[in-house]
């Protein structure tokens, strides 16, 4: 192997700018078919899917900083379906799915990594719970068991059973669950859609949206007006803020999640470890790096600033389930901005106003969901009809009482 | 944001803090439409921007109203609710003038 790649080495054309992964920046056309605001993973998902399956190709995808550089670069890349509610465990089984088959489609490797995802119980409750979701889960197809301690053991034998003075009673085992390199998702399904015609603009920043007799016609930004058929907003961090341009009021707080990474070490950790009653998820990246989350900040904010509380609450709960951690260094620290919705679902689906789309609400749950948002998305725009998958997570829900209640399988269990 | 102005206790660690919601107009629940109560219970303007909300300071139990910058964390004005509350909430009086109480003792 590495004496085929001398030859790229020795090469004095290399690297090709034809094998440029995506093509240089270009002029804003005065219109597009489909605009799409927000160039992260679903963004660029959606534009992707548009012109695969739907050969719509007229797309722009603006993006104010850069390709996946938003809250796609800042989850703690996460694939898992084992949900509560059966239009939850449905939607994310088929992103999970999706997630699979990425790498062979982009030919283009996302290194998705599948370990199993460990939920551990410590109360009565949460082992009800789980039972439920195990149940739910299987009856998707899902492959998700409840394990005894002697299990847990077996799997994690570097936990500490008694974290915090909470024994570990049961495990909610999820071998579907898994990890992926969220910037590779993003640059995949850029490079794919880019090759299909899809205009991607980066450091292009929507300023307004102009809505006409109810429907959108046309946005402003930093580099002049588009008009434009229909927008699909795909925002994650900033819902709140740009759906506000149209005129939207959304059910929507945003509030920062830290999360941080110790220096790497050896590979000892397979699973990805979670125990929601102590706040706080584990797991080692490819490069053996472990990789810390919690919960959202207690009160909501746009900043991505970082505290010592959070620190301090989250490291201790996370050298409780692994004492000997207390020895490892800290290496990078960083924050993303989450949007809640009371009953933890997104909000995907028709606007009130005509041909604006939303792709709202994703608070802890984004990226996981990245590929059957975009395919969902791209068919809404492309059909004009909602996916089945998506109705219940419509807007409208609030408006009749009809949430779809995942609370407490997201609250830092991710 | 560390430390909070309690208008009660002065300056504390922002750690003996609960954030309670911003404050709100509440629609009267027993006249009011779904539509306005689903924008009570579950909507916000959610912008950056300065919003007044309300604070609790946990060990003394004392609510106050904080005005508070949520791009930049920053508390501007901490104060007693009692400049904005000068009449005494009667819920009862509320219920009456709604529809007629069913629940009896």
């Amino acid at each position: 192997m590495p004496f085929s790649l001398l030859k790229y080495g020795l090469n004095k054309d290399y690297p090709f700018e034809k094998n440029a992964d995506l093509p240089a920046p270009s002029a804003l056309k005065p219109h597009y078919d489909v605009v799409i605001i927000g160039g992260g993973g679903h963004g660029i998902a959606t534009a992707y899917y548009l012109a695969k399956y739907h050969g719509i190709t007229n797309v722009a995808v603006l993006e104010k900083g850069y390709l996946g550089g938003g809250n796609t670069a800042r989850n703690t890349a996460v694939i898992r379906s084992n949900y509560l509610t059966s239009e939850g465990v449905k939607f994310y089984s088929e992103s999970v799915k999706l997630f699979q088959e990425l790498s062979n489609e982009f030919d283009f490797n996302i290194m998705y990594s599948r370990r199993g995802q460990l939920t551990l119980a410590h109360s009565d409750a949460a082992v009800r719970g789980f039972r439920q979701r195990t149940e739910v889960n299987k009856h998707f197809g899902g492959k998700t068991e409840l394990i005894d301690p002697q299990q847990i053991r077996e799997l994690v034998p570097t936990l500490n059973m008694n974290p915090a003075d909470q024994p570990v009673l049961a495990g909610l085992w999820h071998m579907d669950g898994a990890t992926a390199r969220h910037d590779a998702v993003a640059w995949g399904y850029a490079k794919g859609a880019t090759q299909r015609g899809v205009e991607l603009h980066q450091l292009t920043e929507v300023t307004g949206v102009n809505v006409e007799h109810g429907k959108v016609t046309s946005v402003d930004t930093n580099r002049g007006k588009v008009s434009c058929g229909c927008v699909v907003q795909a925002v994650a961090g900033m819902s709140s803020v740009v759906a506000a341009m149209a005129g939207i009021r959304m059910p929507i707080t945003t509030y920062p999640l830290q999360a941080m990474v110790t220096q790497p070490v050896k590979p000892f950790l397979d699973p990805l470890v979670s125990s929601p009653a102590l706040h706080c998820y584990v797991q080692q990246t490819g490069r053996g790096e472990l990789v810390f989350g919690g919960g959202s900040d207690p009160y909501p904010l746009y900043s991505t600033r970082s505290t010592m509380d959070l620190k301090e609450s989250l490291l201790a709960h996370a050298v409780e389930l692994f004492p000997f951690m207390a020895n490892m260094r800290l290496m990078r620290q960083w924050g993303g901005l989450t949007d809640m919705t009371s009953d933890y679902s997104p909000i995907m689906g028709l606007s009130p106003v005509d041909n604006y789309y939303l792709d709202a609400g994703w608070g802890t749950w984004g990226f996981k969901s990245t590929p059957i948002c975009g395919k969902t998305m791209a068919e809404l725009v492309a059909t004009g009809r909602v996916p089945e998958l998506i109705e219940p997570f419509s807007m409208a829900r609030f408006d009749s009482f009809r949430q779809v209640n995942e609370m407490g399988a997201t609250a830092a269990s991710h | 944001m560390k430390i909070i102005n309690c208008p009660l206790n002065g300056p504390r660690n922002s750690s003996e803090f609960v954030h309670g919601g911003e404050l709100r107009q509440m629609p009267d629940p027993n006249n009011c439409t779904d539509k306005e109560w689903a924008d009570y219970v579950f909507y916000s303007d959610n912008q950056i921007g300065v919003i007044t909300e309300w604070w609790l300071h946990a060990p003394s139990g004392y609510w106050f109203i904080a005005e508070r910058h949520t791009g930049s964390d920053e508390i501007l004005r901490t104060y007693d609710p009692s400049e904005i509350f000068t009449h005494r909430v009667d819920f009862a009086e509320k219920v009456e003038s709604g529809q007629p109480e069913e629940i009896k003792a």
